[in-house]
């Protein structure tokens, strides 16, 4: 019974990551483009959010202009700065986007200050489900791990069934020979970029409504996001899915997990902090593996 | 002389002058912010091997930082408590000695970069930035979740590590010998980038097929470059510890990767000093915008933005430039 529920909760978190890697694999399929900013615009989501939701009572609103924020803020910065960075190498690509960290958090904690919002769920999406077989579920965790489907499937459909899907491959195959053919490049970046940035707005107010959104709260799952896209291979939507899948189980089951294991044979306070230890460092090990393996990741066609 | 060389002894000399000039002023604190220049500069200076000369952008060198710095707080935390650090497999003593805890801080960080260089060099370009990033974080988590060292409190020690014939805690002393080693990795970069395993390791920079066919295997190359550089970057950690006699996870943190990174660039990559003016002019503006407005941050972000898109060989990149405007010779940045 434990097991299922942090089998969920692993699922939920991992649904989360996929939610942030699908845009940052997108943009560098596409782009080329290493993008640390992605964590503000995760920020920026869950800030949008909690501002909308708190002048309007209403947490749907403010879930639509999590992703509205998200998207216009990455379009502008996409137009006024990413996209002089297409061209360089991805030394100025990282300091670049580091620099828009400065910025977007400094800002952020100018209007926001520093201490950190809390959102109130609507009766519809709070409280707990009983699931088959007796297991108290809370629901908006169950409705993180429906939407992130539902956003895989719609990737999906995205990228193999429509016009803008056969311009995002042929980005990605060829970025002169779209332009030639009379693709519109400089939207069609300017589209890809701000579709990532509201997947990543939308993870941030999902996730603030779990947590509490505060200035800062992007980076730690900017580099979990990383980890996921390194292990599912750079520019893999489907890579990112299984990526975030496995990240989120082996570190939900391995923090609930590894201490108990530990308790076997090691002494109780002490097994607490090792297996705690380890089990934070578990992902990382498994990065380590596939890519002792796989340098170019589970999905990854070149290196 | 060459131009170049010109300006690197100019970097050095003001961060002297400043010192020494602060200090007959009597003014402590200059001298402690010209420590933090040099020790930083270092860092800086470490990563430059890797980063400018061999092109390997590691965005995990907090990781070296740190374990230079807890290397040097545990042995100043076990000499101060008198247990041994290990029992085995051989027994091992605090000290309060820099000249004991220097190289062991570097070779804790050497034996780590050589195994996240090992795992990371599989990878290239992108891939790289990330594992290394990826690499840090976990040693971070790693600090935080060992309650032995203090954890996310960090560590203090109370008393400055002693170094033979000199008092460290009078400012001037202990800038004196960060100043100094600053000045021996810098000569020994400059050595090191003109002997045959530098040129090899440029020229793997430059084109990987190229030097491959000459003869060039660039995963060992690349891999030495990677452990001088961490190692040279755990000698700045020992020296950051000790100024503030204090180490926290922080340290490891990936904003500590970043601002090393900004040193570097800042300054001007592959440059001998560019780390150093990189640092000194971040510490300058953390001094001088600090007090106008909290958020300087954001300033420095929208400076570093600009550097970035306008102007690529950074400041000694710039003041090159200059020099030959006003010369009238033909810019070669």
């Amino acid at each position: 019974m434990l097991l299922a529920e942090q089998a969920l909760n692993g699922l939920q978190y991992g649904m989360m990551l996929f939610l942030m890697a699908a845009g940052l694999t997108l943009v560098f399929g596409v782009m080329g483009l290493i993008n640390l900013a992605h964590g503000a615009l995760y920020m920026i989501g869950a800030f949008a959010c909690a501002t909308v939701a708190a002048a309007t009572g209403s947490f749907w609103l403010g879930l639509v202009a999590s992703l509205a924020a998200a998207a216009a803020a990455g379009a502008l910065v996409e137009m006024a700065v990413i996209r002089r960075l297409y061209t360089r190498d991805h030394l100025d690509q990282v300091l670049a986007t580091f620099a828009l960290i400065l910025i977007f958090s400094e800002g952020t904690r100018w209007v926001f200050g520093s201490f950190p919002l809390y959102l109130t769920l609507p009766p519809a999406l709070s409280g707990a489900v009983t699931l088959p077989g007796g297991l108290q579920y809370p629901l908006f965790r169950l409705v993180i791990i429906c939407v992130g489907a539902a956003v895989a499937l719609g990737l999906w459909l995205l990228i193999t069934r429509t016009r803008l899907g056969i311009r995002i491959r042929a980005g990605e195959a060829d970025r002169e020979m779209i332009g030639a053919l009379g693709v519109d490049i400089a939207r069609l970046y300017t589209i890809v970029f701000a579709l990532g940035a509201a997947l990543a707005g939308l993870a941030g107010a999902l996730v603030g409504s779990i947590q509490s959104v505060q200035v800062g709260m992007g980076e730690p799952v900017l580099i979990l996001a990383f980890v996921v896209i390194v292990i599912g291979g750079i520019g893999s939507i489907k890579g990112a899915l299984i990526g975030a899948l496995l990240v989120g189980m082996t570190d939900t089951i391995g923090k609930a997990l590894l201490p108990a294991l530990f308790a076997q044979f090691m002494e109780r306070s002490a097994a607490n902090t090792t297996g705690a230890g380890l089990a934070s460092m578990l992902i990382y090990i498994l990065m380590a593996g596939v890519l002792l393996v796989r340098p170019q990741g589970l999905f990854g066609a070149r290196t | 002389m060459t131009r170049d060389m010109i300006i690197n002894l100019c970097v050095f000399a003001i961060l002297v002058a400043t010192a020494v000039g602060a200090h007959l002023g009597g003014q402590g604190f200059t001298v402690t912010l010209a420590t933090k220049a040099a020790i930083l500069g270092l860092a800086g200076v470490g990563l430059n091997l890797a980063l400018g000369y061999g092109g390997l952008v590691s965005f995990g060198h907090a990781a070296f930082f740190g374990i230079g710095g807890y290397v040097t707080g545990i042995f100043a935390f076990h000499a101060s408590s008198g247990e041994p650090i290990l029992t085995l497999p051989f027994a091992l003593m605090g000290s309060n000695e820099m000249l004991g805890i220097w190289p062991m801080a570097m070779l804790a960080a050497g034996l780590v970069a050589l195994l996240i260089g090992a795992l990371s060099l599989r990878t290239t370009g992108v891939y790289f930035i990330m594992v290394t990033l990826a690499f840090a974080q976990m040693i971070f988590y790693f600090a935080i979740s060992w309650p032995r060292y203090g954890g996310e409190d960090g560590l203090s020690f109370y008393v400055r590590n002693t170094f033979p014939g000199v008092n460290t805690l009078v400012p001037i002393n202990y800038f004196a010998i960060c100043a100094a080693l600053l000045a021996l990795a810098l000569i020994f970069t400059a050595l090191v980038t003109q002997s045959r395993f530098g040129l090899a390791l440029q020229a793997t920079r430059q084109n990987e097929q190229r030097s491959t066919a000459v003869g060039i295997r660039a995963t060992p190359v690349r891999l030495t470059a990677f452990v001088l550089s961490a190692m040279i970057t755990a000698l700045a950690g020992s020296l950051y510890a000790d100024l503030n006699r204090f180490v926290s996870p922080a340290m490891f943190s990936w904003h500590m990767s970043g601002e090393i990174m900004v040193f570097v660039i800042l300054g001007g990559v592959g440059r001998l000093c560019g780390p150093l003016a990189g640092a000194a002019v971040f510490i300058l503006l953390e001094h001088l915008l600090g007090p106008i407005t909290e958020h300087w941050q954001a300033l420095l972000g929208l400076m570093l933005l600009a550097i970035v898109l306008f102007a690529p060989g950074g400041l000694i990149g710039l003041i090159t430039l200059g020099l030959d405007r006003i010369r009238g010779g033909k810019a070669d940045v």
